[in-house]
């Protein structure tokens, strides 16, 4: 009987945390725009500034 | 500067069609603007801009005037502009209504690349909005904006952005959906062993699962619900009872006697049911939400005026907000600008363009003395303007504030609340029967039959038909850029039985493309001369003729001269050219209508009169007779009658066509349409049109691009999809019948439910089976065959 209602609290707690975690995502504004991020990753991020400097020209 | 060309070039920036080449940098750009932005992005080693996509720019033929943000300068207004700012940083969001791919998105957040003062900037996509961070030490508000001006993304600041502070996104449902799902997933997982039969001896563990369900419950019900509460509270607040009051009911009821059943040690209560109900209830409204949240429909004047113009002082000029504009004031109106008060001119020579306001889309000039009003565009050159009017009380401003007449109570008409109230009479009358059965029968189970009908009866079946449908629908129309403000106007427009069209703009794509020349036969030559000449213009008449003339080679022009509202002159191969009004290129005067020709000159001699029609769209015949078959059409047109004929032939006989309306006019003519008892629906694009269609029963704006300004309406419809109308129109009746359809399930449902409530006989473990099927088999039905039937009507 003990292991069972340890066995909840700890399915609980785990529950709870993607919870909090949902919650902080919404928080951070990751469902305001849904278009931009996965746009955004496929950028290089080339290490323009010294990429300026090497190439003065172009 | 390349004379010939074999085949027409596109820019490198924009894509455009180049009439005149410049190359630079082993590049070929359309204009000066294009180039220059190339070569700050080049100089700045940023030409991924150009990797990301093709010709990701836009053209930048229109110069932007250099002092144009000099109001940004003027504290009053940054502090209603900035979000926030301490010693170091400003915060500020910009609409950047340019944005429109993944390069603007690359760009715009590499900013920081390209001047030393912005720290970051963020861009919000589906809003076209950029939040930038930047150090006002070194570089101030007004720079920023014309950085992003100087690279084609010139921030849209209306005195809209001075009233109030842009919102962000409302989150609250998303928080409320997040917690009920959490609880009602445990519910159910918790709720297993007393479904499943557990062993009697082992009470103590039963209770521990009862309370912990209880415990989950309560979030549910003290806050995920609230959304419904308010709802069903303000529907009943108007005498209302709105479809949200059984909900509401119903978990009161499911909460209250779970919590009294397990507080006595009776039974384990319908926790799990009634968070299943909350949860799938908000997933409805956060998917509703959702389709929604970029689109506008409350705009106003507000959107579309200034933030500050320049007022002339006797000393020196400043610049004020609009609502401190006072009567008797001197307003500086620069060229491009928009007028923001009703005002007589004392300097200078104006070019109108009022196809904001009247749908006219040729500029008119007006002279010295003469009267302007609000709303029209300055196009070429500076004026200055005394005001006559306040801003509040302008022609156009007063004609939006007349219509503020709103439509109350509108969700009284809708099928889904009229199925409501029904539903609740039925409810209750079930309820009461079989109370006054079981006090006559077994008096100890009425109690429960009772509870058990209210939980049972769900509405949210029914709800749910109606939200995921329309949803859907929605959704479906969404991809085909038709934009509607509520699922109400699905229902408004499958309800339409008249339909009327504003002609420019709406018809006809608003520019001048179809040319139809008379006099002297043109020589390629002579083609080739014009085509020259016309190709230093950026006027649309000019751009029509180049486009009609249909040549690729060029003459270098020499001492070309532009008259705004008169014409151009220039030397091309020895020949002075004219093109232009009668009266610029004859001297004379003396057709009576000479806005829509242009007349030819070589060497002061008359060679022939090019005429404009306005270009339909392509499509329009054929959605006409379409449309003609099942409905009455009307044509509303702020121009001149000159198309009457063609517009007869179009639509044939018995249709109402009224040309040289005004603004109000139009509105009148509406509401004449609805005194007779029919349902309206209005198409039409500029301000002009902005009465009729928040007077029609369903008020559709045309825009070209789907995130510029249209005026407040119910529906927002880019216009090459105008074709689809018919369709669309179609749709909106089909989604009657799909809701009519899992009504008729989601009944059948409740009568299953209701049997075993009635009996007395409805266990947890049914209600919990059934909650969840219906509510997901009625979403699978709704949204198979709503897209079923946008399948058989092609829509995407």
């Amino acid at each position: 009987m003990s292991v069972i209602i340890i066995l909840m609290i700890a399915s609980i707690c785990v529950a709870a945390m993607f919870l909090g975690l949902f919650i902080r995502s919404i928080k951070k504004g990751q469902y305001d725009d849904e278009v931009s991020p996965p746009v955004r990753i496929l950028f290089d991020d080339k290490p323009s500034s010294l990429h300026k400097e090497s190439k003065p020209n172009q | 500067m390349a004379k010939t060309a074999q085949q027409t070039l596109s820019c490198y920036h924009c894509g455009d069609e180049c009439n005149t080449i410049i190359k630079a940098h082993e590049k070929n750009f359309c204009c000066e603007g294009c180039r220059s932005v190339y070569e700050i992005l080049n100089k700045n080693g940023m030409c991924d801009y150009y990797e990301i996509s093709n010709n990701p720019g836009l053209s930048q033929r229109i110069k932007v005037r250099e002092d144009k943000f000099a109001f940004l300068d003027e504290e009053n207004i940054q502090a209603s502009l900035i979000n926030f700012r301490d010693d170091e940083q400003t915060h500020v969001t910009f609409y950047l209504p340019q944005m429109h791919c993944s390069s603007c998105l690359w760009l715009l957040e590499n900013l920081y690349r390209l001047n030393d003062g912005v720290i970051t900037s963020k861009v919000n996509f589906p809003r076209k909005e950029a939040d930038i961070i930047f150090d006002h030490n070194k570089v101030s508000l007004r720079k920023v904006a014309e950085l992003l001006t100087s690279i084609g993304y010139e921030p849209y600041i209306s005195l809209n952005n001075l009233k109030k502070k842009t919102t962000s996104y409302d989150r609250s449902k998303l928080f409320k959906l997040g917690v009920a799902g959490f609880c009602f997933a445990n519910i159910m997982l918790l709720s297993f062993p007393e479904y499943l039969g557990i062993d009697t001896k082992e009470q103590g563990l039963v209770n521990i699962f009862r309370y912990l369900n209880l415990i989950l419950s309560l979030p549910v019900f003290f806050y995920s619900a609230t959304e419904f509460y308010s709802s069903a509270w303000s529907g009943l607040k108007h005498r209302f009872l709105n479809i949200d009051a059984p909900i509401v009911l119903e978990i009161l009821i499911a909460f209250g006697r779970s919590v009294y059943e397990v507080l006595s040690g009776t039974g384990g209560g319908y926790f799990d049911s009634m968070a299943g109900i909350v949860f799938f209830m908000l997933v409805g409204r956060v998917l509703q939400d959702k389709v929604y949240r970029q689109l506008s429909f409350e705009r106003d004047y507000t959107s579309y005026f200034p933030v500050a113009v320049t007022l002339v002082k006797e000393e020196k000029d400043e610049i004020v907000t609009l609502p401190d504009i006072k009567l008797d004031d001197t307003l500086l109106i620069h060229s491009q600008e928009l007028i923001p008060a009703d005002g007589i001119i004392t300097k200078g020579k104006a070019l109108i363009d009022y196809s904001f306001v009247t749908g006219e889309s040729l500029p008119v000039a007006k002279e010295m003395g003469e009267i302007v009003y609000a709303g029209g565009k300055q196009v070429e050159g500076n004026i200055e303007i005394l005001v006559i009017k306040e801003v509040a009380q302008s022609y156009l401003t007063k004609l939006w504030n007349k219509e503020e007449k709103q439509r109350v109570v509108e969700n009284e008409r809708s099928f889904v609340h009229m199925m409501a109230r029904y539903f609740t009479v039925i409810l209750f009358s079930i309820a009461i029967a079989a109370a006054i059965y079981w006090q006559i029968n077994d008096p100890s189970k009425t109690w429960n039959a009772v509870t058990a009908v209210l939980i049972v009866a769900c509405p949210c079946a029914l709800l749910l038909s109606n939200t995921f449908t329309n949803g859907n629908v929605l959704r479906i129309l969404g991809r085909n850029e038709f934009y509607l403000r509520n699922a109400q106007t699905i229902e408004d427009i499958a309800a339409v039985d008249h339909i009327v069209f504003d002609k420019t703009g709406t018809l006809t794509t608003g520019r001048y493309n179809d040319v139809d020349y008379n006099g002297q036969t043109l020589s390629s030559d002579l083609k080739k001369k014009i085509a020259s000449l016309a190709a230093q213009s950026t006027h649309p008449m000019s751009k029509a003729i180049l486009k009609w003339l249909d040549v690729s080679q060029r003459y270098t022009v020499q001492g070309f001269k532009e008259k705004a509202g008169k014409g151009i002159e220039g030397i091309v191969a020895e020949d002075v050219i004219s093109l232009g009004s009668e009266l610029f290129v004859t001297g004379n005067r003396h057709s009576k209508n000479n806005q829509s020709s242009v007349y030819l000159s070589v060497e002061g001699e008359l060679i022939g009169v090019f005429t404009f029609r306005n270009h339909y769209r392509d499509e329009i015949p054929v959605l006409l007779r379409k449309l003609q078959k099942n409905y009455s059409i009307s044509v509303l047109s702020g121009d001149n009658d000159g198309e009457k004929n063609y517009l007869e032939r179009l639509l044939g006989k018995g249709h109402q066509l009224l040309f040289n309306k005004s603004p109000e006019a139009k509105l009148y003519a509406i509401e004449a349409l609805q005194q007779q008892g029919k349902k309206v629906m209005m198409i039409g694009d500029g301000l002009n049109d902005a009465g009729a269609l928040k007077q029609a029963d369903v008020g559709i704006a045309i825009s070209e691009e789907s995130n510029s300004f249209t005026p407040a309406s119910d529906a927002i419809l880019k216009a090459d999809k105008l074709k689809y109308l018919y369709s669309f129109i179609k749709a909106c009746k089909a989604n009657k019948k799909v809701v009519l359809f899992a009504f008729v399930i989601s009944v059948l449902y409740n009568i299953v439910g209701l049997s075993f409530a009635v009996q007395g006989t409805l266990s947890p473990l049914i209600a919990a089976i059934l909650m969840p099927a219906s509510s997901l088999s009625i979403l699978l039905i709704t949204f198979g065959m709503s897209n079923f039937l946008a399948n058989r009507l092609r829509l995407k």
